[in-house]
């Protein structure tokens, strides 16, 4: 209670944004999305990252990492169930775009369908037997998957095994907007509208059925059932929903960086991502996108103190965690104040 | 509506929880089961409301055998359950929670109004926390509200788990009053109880199990006179 007075820009925002009317709300929305857009020129300024390109390390790791985070908040944060195999979900997105994008005449947009698609496919087919699982049973299996997923790949011939796959082709250019190696201003620029479209079905999603149904689940599952809620639908929904983003930031990945190899799909992905949501605020969508701005950006910020990045990144993990255990911009936590029983009424 | 369990058996792994018991809860009653802790009281209602699957045996409800619905189907069909600990979202506020209740229902937007105001006469407690998080309530307001949340979806049989658990003496008799005024408006009731005096005083009718058995069934009336029902449940012997 007493740390959230003075220190809660989540209800500061919500408070902004509750009292704009619709055109207000309209001119808040469009100057944040045009300022964001504005990010790639700011190179110059202190924002600059040394050593890693700064209109780079906007794209991969920041925007990226904010799609993922955003994907699987929906699975950790909105539905309660712990995944520490996202990376599987991403590594299905590169794979499909690498291996589509090298054998058919297919681009990165055609391609990228087929990448959520086989990325939600994995997902009903890991949910069906796994998700009646609760807790840390889940979460083992999950992260068996990540690695079976990282295996295969790195065994089969297919996948051109621990040589990876190079010369995928560059997203096609979109009228004037080129996409470039040494320039990744359009490629941020399409991160930042997949970005928007995910919090945009998640917003939608969360007031309707499917968020109610999430929430109840989050809180008491067997309760839920109760109600009526077919918990399990839902939960291989929420599972579906969070591989789908992440097999668009693989397809996306993949075409960016032009080639992938099984190293890059580690349980570490797994747990920085997990990081990030955690960091952040689990469950809040904001707190998300902010956590995983500054998971992303802060290693390649610091670079200069070269191997002593490391440890400063884990400092500030530790000492963030320490002074505010909910993450950044935590959500509205209204459980907090419980009332143990009634034992003198 | 008669909801009947013939010959239920139920397992915990390989730990055989209910051996073999046998209920009947006819149309507008109140049935109550009664037993120690670990009698398997917890696990039958469980097992009537799906969140158990059977071994074997069957739940006839309304004619047909329901041990196949999936748990959310159930309360289609009208069988809804207030879980034993209060089981309520604890970060839903009283409102959110009751609207958890319709969350099956077809028509809901029509029903919810009208069912509000009803579970509001039940419980004016409810009604002056509505914005208040369930987690906040006390525990007695809690028992309320899951009770209410249950009610919410219209049931034809409201499984009770233990309402009176943790709960002081007065709240416990506010709730049992009310139980019996859920009863009077329609709804057949199948109580579980460890407070074998007030259940006994509410239910028409009572099962006591031990150890997974039902080892006697008796009008509830005649189980609260008799001897060794009253040394065993009730807490005071034969000769006093």
């Amino acid at each position: 209670m007493k740390i959230r007075n003075y220190w809660n820009l989540r209800d500061l925002g919500a408070s902004v944004w509750e009292k704009a009317n619709r055109p207000k709300r309209v001119v808040i929305a469009t100057s944040s999305i045009f300022l964001v857009g504005l990010l790639p020129f700011a190179g110059a300024s202190f924002l600059a990252t040394p050593i890693a390109a700064y209109d780079a390390v906007l794209v991969y790791p920041v925007g990226v990492f904010i799609l993922m985070a955003l994907g699987l908040n929906i699975v950790v944060g909105k539905s309660g169930m712990l995944d520490l195999g996202y990376v599987a979900f991403f590594a299905i997105g590169a794979y499909t775009m690498a291996l589509m994008g090298t054998h058919t005449g297919l681009n990165t947009w055609e391609i990228m369908p087929f990448g959520i698609g086989f990325a939600m496919l994995a997902g009903v087919l890991l949910g069906l037997p796994t998700l009646r699982l609760r807790g840390d049973y889940l979460a083992i299996v999950t992260l068996g998957f990540g690695e079976i997923v990282r295996l295969v790949v790195l065994n089969s011939t297919w996948s051109k095994g621990p040589n990876g796959i190079a010369n995928i082709p560059m997203p096609p250019d979109i009228g004037p907007f080129k996409f470039k190696l040494e320039d990744q201003k359009v490629f941020f620029w399409v991160v930042v509208i997949m970005i928007l479209l995910v919090i945009w079905m998640i917003r939608r999603l969360s007031i309707r059925r499917p968020g109610r149904a999430w929430e109840a689940i989050r809180q008491d599952e067997d309760a839920a059932e109760l109600m009526g809620v077919a918990t399990l639908k839902y939960k291989i929904w929420s599972f579906t929903l969070g591989a789908a983003v992440g097999g668009a930031a693989g397809v996306l990945y993949a075409s960016k960086n032009l080639f992938i190899a099984p190293e890059m799909f580690t349980l570490n992905v797994s747990i920085l991502i997990l990081s990030c949501v955690v960091f952040g605020g689990i469950g809040n969508i904001w707190g998300v996108v902010v956590g995983a701005t500054i998971l992303g950006y802060l290693p390649d910020r610091i670079r200069f103190i070269s191997d002593a990045r490391l440890l400063v990144f884990g400092a500030v993990l530790v000492v963030v965690m320490n002074f505010r255990p909910d993450g950044l911009l935590p959500r509205k936590k209204r459980e907090k104040a419980i009332v143990k029983s009634e034992v003198n009424a | 509506m008669r909801l009947e369990i013939r010959d239920l058996h139920v397992h915990y792994g390989k730990i055989e929880a209910i051996k073999g018991v046998s209920v009947v809860v006819n149309e507008g009653e109140i049935v109550t089961l009664i037993g120690a802790n670990g009698a398997g009281k917890t696990t039958t209602l469980k097992t009537i409301s799906g969140l158990r699957k059977v071994s074997s045996g069957a739940i006839i409800f309304d004619g047909q055998d329901i041990s196949k619905v999936p748990a959310h189907e159930r309360v289609d069909l009208g069988i809804s359950q207030a879980p034993e600990g209060r089981g309520i979202f604890p970060g839903m506020t009283v409102l959110e929670n009751l609207e958890m209740g319709k969350f099956h229902r077809k028509n809901r937007r029509q029903e919810m109004a009208e069912d509000l105001d009803k579970i509001y006469e039940l419980f004016p407690r409810l009604k002056e926390r509505t914005s208040q998080a369930g987690g906040t309530l006390s525990g007695g307001e809690q028992q309320m509200l899951a009770i209410g949340r249950a009610l919410m979806a219209r049931p034809k049989v409201l499984l009770l788990d233990e309402p009176s658990m943790g709960l002081a003496p007065q709240m416990i008799a506010n709730i049992f009053r009310i139980i019996t005024e859920i009863n009077k408006q329609g709804v057949t009731i199948l109580l579980v109880e460890q407070n074998a005096q007030q259940a006994l005083q509410r239910a028409h009718r009572a099962y006591i199990l031990e150890t997974g058995n039902v080892v006697k069934e008796a009008k509830a009336s005649d189980l609260l006179n008799d001897p060794a029902v009253r040394e065993a449940y009730l807490g005071t012997g034969a000769h006093q």
